[in-house]
């Protein structure tokens, strides 16, 4: 279908079946509002960038519908592709288990924020309702043979300076990210000799294991089991331990019973604390 | 579909990204619902250079596009900084201006 569309989306803008495109732009559009909708009413920040991403590939089918195939293209490689990825690699790296919390910091803002909303839309609705939208225009011959040649024509020509100015831009953005990210080292760097040192002193010389190696399972909010047959919530990531005691999975009790009985083995005790003491070491 | 659906439905988004900045107090889903407004606009753009029936308004969404972008990766470089400062991602307490 989106093919047929992209295909058909060439210099005459839309030469669709008005029933078909009519009855595309219905689905699409609810789509995208209920998705958009969604998008601030999740509280997981993965969902809402999921939510954003349907948002995004609806809007990409509405440039191709409307003759902009070009734009369409550019929608989903760089915001669908480049942006939302950016997005989602922040939200892993400052926290995936960030949940928004929900209360309300200022008394009856989510009630004003939603009135502020309803009378925007009102307001901008009736305004655009006055302004007697007519049906398209027919494609003016400054298109040139087609929409990716018309708009070339236009931004080399007419918009030449704003796309140099764009670059500017866009090196400008690339500087400001490398000096906004990098960090100042406040203390010399360890030496290899160090880090060995210190890997000895603290009583673990091995890397943490590995969830689930020694389990029944291999997934991984299997706890690994010790030597001893017990297991240890150390092998499985916080947020994961935190996240199956939240929705009750689970099944053989062990992360609840590790998290009880914490400290019941000493060899464990003597490794964790030797790994604080690496952690505050470093 | 006429031009004036999609002029709509670019408002219908756009006030639900305006919304959002506002309810939102994680900073990451801020800068969602911002993306979700610029996107709106981008509607709104490409419906206007239908309706006339030339290119300018494409060309102006495709700008639109690599101001965003360029906004996106220094905001959230930006973010990342105050996230490594104060560990948290939260606008409210990033507050060291407040009093």
């Amino acid at each position: 279908m989106i093919l047929h569309v992209l295909a058909n989306a060439g210099a005459g803008g839309t030469n669709l079946d008005p029933l078909y495109s009519k009855a595309l732009f219905w689905i699409l559009a609810v789509l995208a509002v209920s998705a958009a909708l969604a998008m601030i009413l999740v509280r997981q920040a993965v969902h809402c960038a999921l939510m954003l991403a349907v948002v995004m590939l609806c809007l990409a089918v509405f440039y191709a519908m409307q003759g902009a195939p070009f734009l369409a293209f550019v929608q989903v490689i760089v915001y669908t592709g480049a942006v939302l990825m950016l997005f989602l690699f922040v939200v892993m790296l400052i926290g995936i288990n960030s949940a928004e919390s929900l209360k309300e910091t200022i008394i009856g803002q989510r009630l004003w924020a939603l009135l502020a909303g309803t009378g925007l839309v009102i307001f901008l609705i009736v305004g655009i309702g006055h302004a007697s939208i007519g049906n398209a225009a027919p494609q003016t011959s400054a298109n040139g043979t087609d929409n990716l040649t018309g708009l070339a024509k236009l931004i080399f020509t007419t918009y030449v300076f704003p796309f140099e100015v764009t670059s500017a831009l866009l090196i400008t953005a690339a500087l400001g990210a490398m000096v906004l990210a990098h960090r100042e080292r406040t203390r010399p760097k360890p030496t290899q000799r160090e880090v060995a040192r210190r890997k000895i002193e603290s009583g673990q010389v091995a890397p943490e294991p590995p969830p689930g190696v020694y389990a029944l399972h291999n997934a991984v909010d299997m706890p690994a089991m010790l030597p001893d047959g017990t297991t240890t919530n150390r092998s499985v990531s916080a947020a994961v331990a935190q996240r199956d005691v939240e929705l009750g999975r689970d099944p053989e009790g062990n992360i609840t019973a590790d998290l009880a009985e914490q400290g019941r083995i000493e060899s464990e005790r003597q490794i964790e604390s030797g790994a604080a003491g690496r952690d505050e070491a470093q | 579909m006429s031009p004036a659906a999609y002029i709509f439905l670019a408002v219908i988004l756009f006030a639900i990204g305006g919304v959002g900045v506002l309810v939102r107090r994680n900073a990451i889903l801020i800068f969602m619902s911002v993306e979700l407004m610029l996107n709106a606009c981008n509607l709104a753009f490409v419906s206007f250079a239908r309706l006339h029936g030339n290119l300018d308004g494409q060309v102006v969404a495709f700008f639109v596009m690599v101001v965003a972008a360029a906004e996106v990766v220094v905001g959230l470089a930006i973010l990342m900084a105050i996230y490594r400062a104060r560990r948290s991602a939260s606008v409210d307490d990033a507050n060291l201006l407040k009093y």
